[in-house]
């Protein structure tokens, strides 16, 4: 059974077959990764363009890598020296980009909905590799992988994310993909940084780490960004760490060991301290191998077969 | 020119006429009106069929963009589309380029206007209230006063400071015109580009919360009541807004407002599509906030519909929903849009209706209210309530194209005006 | 699609094997270093079977590892339906190893060619051997089986269904007639 959907921009609404398959055959990838030639000659011939409008190494190495382990041809657009910054709008970037025979966008972007925007405008696939602070589907994937691989399973699982709920792609991507496929979602952050009505979403509130770590299975944590301080959403970094940072001592008050789990970059002893993010219960390096598999995956599954 | 409208339904609310008969208008004057007039052969006739004949409709919220931003609109295709739209008269806001903060300016949009189409569409500016509209210094208002300018805003912005909004009422009341305030705290919008709530969380766009509009609204009346003055709030949008008039009025101040068809038509909802023509300001609310309205709409509290027509080149709107600007262009839907969800549904009659478009902004703006009645110039909106269309955005006269209603079935249109002697249909 | 004969029924099909064994571990000189790669689906049951009897004949067990060659197919980008992806579970270091490569059907040598490039890019075999239950012909590429069940020459109207017990009802290798469109 093929994917449903030629593009993939977000997790909102995608039946769930589709996200069992993008899981499963990320699986197979998984295993390609460990071979001494962690390369397979499938996407030869396609070329995609990793356009980045925003910088973010890691979600773009790992795209190159998932692109090139295909053994696609891959060209990177950076937002730093081209045209863009010319004032050139996103779509005529994407029309020239398209000009040039390119099978497959991953795109990056600050707006909300440019991923949309972009399949609107060109013929390619377009994979949403982060559209401002709506959704960022495949880092979502990988974290349910991730999850996967270590429970056997998503259906049941308590998954909290905590953190910046209100500016956060990571967080919506991971709430609309974990529901589907039947987990529980929990938001836990200061309530200066949780969106209103997210409970509509189905998901539970909290506001005291402690609560949040007694009814969670895995803690999601996100980056704290340092650079939206000047509107003083919480009064210093140091408070928070104090009261929403992820630490030894407020895990050992849970009654099972959680899984920590946490999309980097890190901000060591600030949302996290070091000694969980390096801990034996962080899946935060797998988290990190497993994004190029099931970036693979979503590659090979929009990528190849035309009767979509 | 002689001209004989043929079995019209002449609504006049204001004076209670209303009736079924012929008008004949001689060199733009009503020179007469009665059944059965009989004419010679070499006048041009129009039968109606009992279409309503209203005093000419104004639109008392418009961006022409002209001078400074004709890549959007022009004084001339902007009155094309007022006059498609069914009205006979518009009130064009300030934030052109150069503002519209100089009697120069005021007289440069009325010279200009007055040339297209003979003057079909009387075009009453709107000056800026603050010099540059920047909210800090007023603006020279007795000498756009005597320029032509019916009232004072800097629309667009909202006049933040409240020691500036005071000086504002306060000078502009002296003058006999009134402040039109663009509703908005900016602290609490910084950034926003739709509604806050479920749907702004649900697809992670930055929130405007309706708040920041009440708030604005709150202190405005506040303002007005201590400074005795009257107010006018643009474009209102939320049920929390309507309820703040609402209660001032009950108190009897001097405060009106204003509500946008887009408003009492569409919920946030739309926005889940990213579709740049669902982004506005105010934002699109939920279906609480239409309900209000309709009910503001309904017990008077809203005294007037206008369009806040702002035109947005194609690929100015063509882009990446946090760069797009705000805004959409109504002229030609709102009339269409006013029928279908405020007549037919039986919110408002059709006597309500001709107020809010046609009595009330010119009472608001101290205009003289527009007569049916022999020797009187004929200024006329003809609507036929009962024909079906669909919205075509390729056919609108106004050079830009951004509605986001465009494919909707409307019932209920304007087949013409008439104003300055001239019949456009 | 139409029945025109079984070739080969269970019982065949057991003796087949049993001399495609013995075939492997004389010309081999032993079982020393070999390791058998079945090409999924039905490559993966005969490449099962064979190595229980080899194992048997030998008394020692041997590696099996089983072959997805979908993501070396030359024909992803004009294939109407996407192939589900079934994974290559080789557990084994093939480097250095008498790769015996398995599959049930030898017919234009497209899949071969896939299979030993996913071979190659596993490690180095010391060699690569392959072993196919039917040979129907209408090759397309220059490759030859070492070891073949049964040639059965054909029309390109037909095809050669290989039924095995595990995934099918019973043993058995039909020819039959394609319908004609």
């Amino acid at each position: 059974m093929p994917i449903t959907s030629r593009h993939l921009l977000g997790l909102e609404g995608v039946p769930k077959e589709d996200i069992q398959l993008i899981l499963d055959t990320a699986t197979t990838f998984r295993e390609v990764l460990d071979r001494p030639i962690k390369r397979v000659p499938t996407l030869q011939g396609k070329t995609i363009v990793n356009l980045f409008f925003e910088s973010s190494t890691r979600t773009r190495i790992s795209f190159e890598l998932a692109e090139r382990r295909l053994s696609a041809d891959v060209v990177n657009f950076a937002v730093a020296g081209s045209s863009v910054a010319k004032g050139e709008t996103l779509k005529d970037t994407a029309r020239n980009i398209e000009a040039m025979k390119i099978d497959m966008v991953v795109v990056r972007h600050s707006s909300p909905g440019a991923a949309l925007f972009l399949s609107r405008v060109v013929n390619a696939n377009v994979i949403n590799a982060g559209d401002g602070t709506h959704e960022h589907p495949t880092q979502a994937l990988l974290d349910m992988y991730t999850i996967r691989e270590k429970f056997g399973k998503l259906e049941g699982l308590h998954v909290c994310i905590v953190g910046d709920i209100s500016h956060s792609r990571v967080a919506l991507s991971n709430i609309y993909g974990l529901q589907i496929m039947g987990a529980t979602v929990s938001v836990c952050g200061p309530k200066t940084l949780i969106p209103k009505d997210i409970e509509k979403l189905g998901v539970r509130v909290y506001y005291n780490v402690e609560e949040a770590i007694r009814n969670t299975d895995i803690l999601n944590v996100l980056r704290i960004q340092l650079e939206r301080q000047d509107r003083s959403f919480f009064p210093s970094t140091r408070e928070y760490h104090n009261y929403f940072g992820i630490t030894k001592e407020k895990l050992e008050k849970a009654v099972k060991p959680i899984t920590i789990m946490h999309p980097g970059p890190i901000n060591r002893d600030v949302e996290i301290s070091a000694d969980v993010a390096d801990g034996e219960n962080s899946v935060i390096l797998q988290q990190v191998l497993n994004g190029v598999a099931v970036r693979m995956a979503v590659l090979y599954l929009l990528g190849t077969g035309e009767g979509k | 020119m002689k001209i004989l409208l043929k079995n019209g339904h002449i609504i006049e609310p204001h004076s209670g006429l209303d009736l079924l008969a012929d008008i004949l208008i001689v060199d733009g004057i009503i020179e007469k009106i009665g059944t059965k007039i009989s004419v010679g052969a070499s006048i041009q006739k129009y039968e109606l069929d009992g279409k309503i004949v209203a005093p000419g409709f104004m639109d008392m919220h418009v961006h022409l963009r002209e001078p400074g931003y004709e890549h959007k609109e022009t004084i001339e295709t902007g009155l094309a589309a007022a006059a498609s739209g069914g009205f006979s008269a518009v009130c064009c806001m300030p934030n052109t380029n150069p503002p519209i903060d100089d009697a120069s300016v005021v007289k440069y949009i009325k010279e200009k206007a007055a040339k297209v189409k003979n003057g079909l569409v009387d075009v009453f500016p709107v000056a800026a209230a603050t010099k540059g509209r920047e909210g800090n210094e007023l603006s020279p208002m007795m000498e756009l006063a005597e320029a032509g300018a019916v009232a004072f805003s800097d629309d667009g912005s909202p006049i933040e400071n409240s020691e500036v909004m005071k000086r504002a009422m306060e000078y502009a009341d002296m003058v006999g015109k009134i402040i039109i305030q663009h509703p908005e705290d900016r602290s609490l919008t910084k950034g926003g580009v739709m509604n806050e709530g479920f749907v702004s969380t649900s697809i992670g766009l930055p929130p405007m919360p309706a708040i920041a509009e009440e708030i604005m609204i709150m202190r405005d009346v506040m303002i007005a009541e201590y400074a005795n003055t009257r107010y006018h709030a643009a474009h209102i949008s939320t049920a929390g807004s309507v309820e703040i008039i609402r209660q001032a009025k009950k108190r009897g101040l001097k405060v009106t407002c204003e509500v946008t068809p887009h408003h009492f038509t569409l919920t946030e909802e739309v926005v889940r599509s990213f579709d740049t023509n669902t982004k506005m300001n105010p934002p699109l609310r939920t279906q609480e906030d239409i309900e209000a309205i309709k009910a503001g709409l309904k017990d008077g509290t809203i005294d007037v519909i206008a369009s806040d027509h702002a035109p947005h080149s194609f690929d100015e709107k063509e882009v990446e929903f946090l760069e797009a600007p705000f805004g959409i262009v109504g002229l030609e839907t709102a009339l269409g849009l006013a029928v279908t969800e405020l007549v037919h549904p039986k919110i408002l009659s059709i006597n309500q209706l001709i107020e809010k478009f046609s009595i009330n902004p010119r009472k608001i703006l101290n205009l003289p209210v527009i007569k049916i009645s022999m020797g009187e110039k004929a200024n006329l909106t003809i609507i036929d309530t009962e024909k079906e269309w669909r919205v075509d955005v390729s056919k609108f006269k106004s050079k830009s194209k951004n509605s986001p209603f465009n494919g909707r079935i409307l019932k209920g249109k304007s087949c013409g005006i008439i104003n300055s002697g001239i019949f456009c249909l | 699609m139409k029945i025109k004969s079984k070739i080969i029924d269970e019982k065949g099909l057991e003796r087949t094997l049993t001399r495609l064994a013995h075939e492997i571990i004389e010309r081999n000189k032993g079982i020393e270093s070999l390791a058998i790669v079945g090409i999924k689906t039905r490559g993966e049951f005969i490449a099962k079977r064979l190595a229980k009897i080899i194992g048997e004949l030998e008394n020692k067990e041997i590696n099996v590892g089983l072959l997805d060659i979908t993501l070396y197919r030359d024909d992803l980008r004009t294939l109407h339906e996407q192939p589900v992806l079934k994974g290559t579970e080789i557990l084994f270091d093939v480097t250095d190893k008498s790769i015996i490569l398995v599959d049930d059907v030898l017919f234009t040598g497209r899949t071969i060619r896939a299979a030993l490039d996913e071979l190659v890019d596993l490690g180095r075999p010391a060699t690569i051997q392959l072993v196919v239950l039917i040979d129907r012909g209408h090759r397309q590429l220059p490759i030859k089986a070492d070891f073949v069940g049964k040639n059965v020459p054909t029309s390109l109207n037909e095809q050669i269904k290989v039924k095995l017990k595990e995934v099918d009802e019973e043993d058995s290798v039909l020819i039959v007639q394609l319908d004609e469109d």
